[in-house]
């Protein structure tokens, strides 16, 4: 029985080995070519199990990515491998597939202004020494750069010249010449630049002083000089009279076209709450036209009863005072339905009696 | 396009509020839909969120109209109600004049009606209050140029 035993579990271990090498092992008619640093397998066998599969050829192209993938995984074992913090790496070798260009070929570059003359005189760069002997410092220094050899800023004595003005500070004149050199320099590089890619130097485009500038040109030409300081133009007084110029704010920022479609409902519902809660209860107008109304109704109710106790008064009404629109129109039709105040005549607002008198007279004659 | 500024969205807001009121929030709050405001070339449109990311893919300067257009602002940045956005508001009006079917006419073709061609009207309605205008089959009425609306005095019941 337990040799039965032994002898199936021998058998069954004979039998997972033989499957796991069945796995890794691929037979294939021509060999893969491989590109190890690309990670790139290329296979060169004619795909006929694909071609006999048929419409839809699911199972064959999975076997098919399989087999070349194991191949691949064979082929990466046994690359030298080496432990880089705690993870066994395998170090790739240089790729051999040349990879296409990723943008297109750069375009030649217009010659700079100093390469046209040169090629127009023929004339060839000198091979030149990277370091020259420095007499005054007894050591070898760079030809230009920092610490060079000849540098005519760092001296520290200097012989005034024959016809110069002696008050004048020669050391503050040279180092006044090289910041010119240099910003001339820069300037020049800037302008081969923008001939290289056809554009204009932001600061002259289109300010060319020839004399006879129109009124816009100098205009421009003015603002680009005020904006041109290290302060970038915000301490530069103007003139008594000048105005400021347009658009000179900030540029104005707006909400993204779909912004958080909440948030902005949000808000809204927001502002309408604030919008109604602001609105007063008690509509000013309206109470104070309510009150006339109430007070006029009392007056006419006390001079009906004067009239019939049969004393007559003359034109004027009593203590209500003057006021614009009459009572005719109150007491007659009104349109269906409407409570409250009816606006008879103009607004009257609570106060404004303005030449009320008048017309009181005359609608009662 | 874009959304419209807190600004913007204040000065229309009450004007639209004058017709319907607090039933504004209806409008901004829809159950059935996300529905927003955008502002293109100073004109306001009403639109849904699908429709809006649809449009997104035209030009702005190809783009002519989407969605609703409820009015525009003018040049000095006052909102002015257009009469497509009828349709929105009629539901929600607060005020109603309902106008007979003679006066109706002579409503449309951009007459004054007098207290005479008035047959029903909302209580409580106040004097230069935006109303809508209705005809007695309860069609809310349109009319050229602009807006359908005009403040409504009570003295001589004429209105514009």
């Amino acid at each position: 029985m337990e040799g039965q035993n032994v002898e199936e579990l021998l058998a069954k271990a004979e039998r997972d080995e033989a499957e796991k090498l069945q796995r890794i092992t691929v037979h294939k008619e021509l060999e893969l070519e491989f590109d190890l640093g690309n990670l790139l397998a290329s296979d060169r066998n004619p795909p006929t199990g694909l071609r006999r599969a048929g419409p839809s050829p699911e199972a064959e192209l999975q076997a098919l990515a399989r087999d070349n993938t194991q191949l691949l995984i064979n082929q990466l074992w046994q690359l030298p491998t080496e432990r880089v913090e705690e993870a066994l790496v395998a170090r790739l070798p240089e790729p051999t597939t040349r990879l296409p260009r990723e943008k297109p070929v750069p375009r030649p570059r217009p010659l700079t202004r100093w390469q046209q003359f040169a090629r127009l005189k023929g004339i060839r760069p000198k091979k030149k020494t990277n370091l020259v002997w420095d007499e005054v410092s007894g050591q070898w220094r760079r030809r230009w750069g920092y610490q060079r050899a000849r540098d005519d800023t760092k001296e520290w004595l200097i012989e005034v010249p024959g016809g110069a003005d002696p008050l004048e500070d020669q050391f503050a004149k040279r180092i006044q010449a090289k910041k010119e050199r240099v910003a001339k320099n820069e300037l020049n590089r800037l302008r081969n630049l923008a001939r290289a890619h056809k554009m204009q130097l932001p600061s002259t485009a289109g300010m060319h002083p020839t004399g006879h500038q129109s009124k816009e040109e100098l205009g421009r030409a003015m603002q680009v000089a005020k904006v041109s300081t290290a302060s970038v133009g915000r301490f530069q007084e103007r003139l008594p009279k000048e105005k400021a110029p347009r658009g000179s704010g900030k540029k104005r920022k707006f909400q993204p076209l779909f912004g958080d479609f909440a948030a902005e409902k949000k808000s809204q519902l927001e502002l309408l709450r604030v919008m109604n809660s602001k609105k007063p209860q008690l509509d000013v107008t309206r109470a104070t036209n309510k009150q006339m109304r109430e007070e006029d109704q009392e007056a006419a109710a006390k001079r009906r009863k004067i009239s019939q106790k049969g004393k007559r008064k003359g034109g004027r009404q009593g203590a209500g005072g003057q006021r614009k629109g009459g009572p005719p129109s109150q007491g007659g039709k009104r349109k269906g339905g409407l409570g409250g105040k009816v606006n008879s005549g103009p607004p009257r607002l609570g106060g404004k009696r303005k030449g009320g008198q008048h017309q009181g007279g005359k609608r009662r004659k | 396009m874009r959304p419209l500024t807190e600004e913007e969205t204040r000065v229309m807001f009450e004007k639209i509020a004058k017709y319907i009121g607090e039933n504004l929030q209806l409008l901004v709050d829809r159950p059935d839909g996300t529905y927003c405001f955008r502002l293109h070339n100073d004109r306001v449109y009403y639109v849904s969120e699908k429709i809006l990311k649809l449009a997104a893919n035209i030009s702005g300067d190809k783009l002519v109209s989407l969605g609703t257009c409820f009015g525009k602002f003018t040049k000095t940045h006052k909102f002015r109600l257009h009469i497509t956005a009828l349709d929105y508001l009629a539901p929600y009006a607060k005020y109603k004049v309902w106008i007979k079917p003679g006066a109706e006419q002579s409503f449309l073709y951009g007459n004054h009606v007098l207290k005479s061609g008035l047959g029903r009207i909302t209580e409580n309605t106040c004097q230069y209050q935006g109303v809508v205008v209705y005809s007695m089959a309860d069609v809310p009425l349109t009319r050229p140029p602009w807006r359908s609306c005009w403040p409504w005095e009570s003295t001589g019941m004429v209105e514009r």
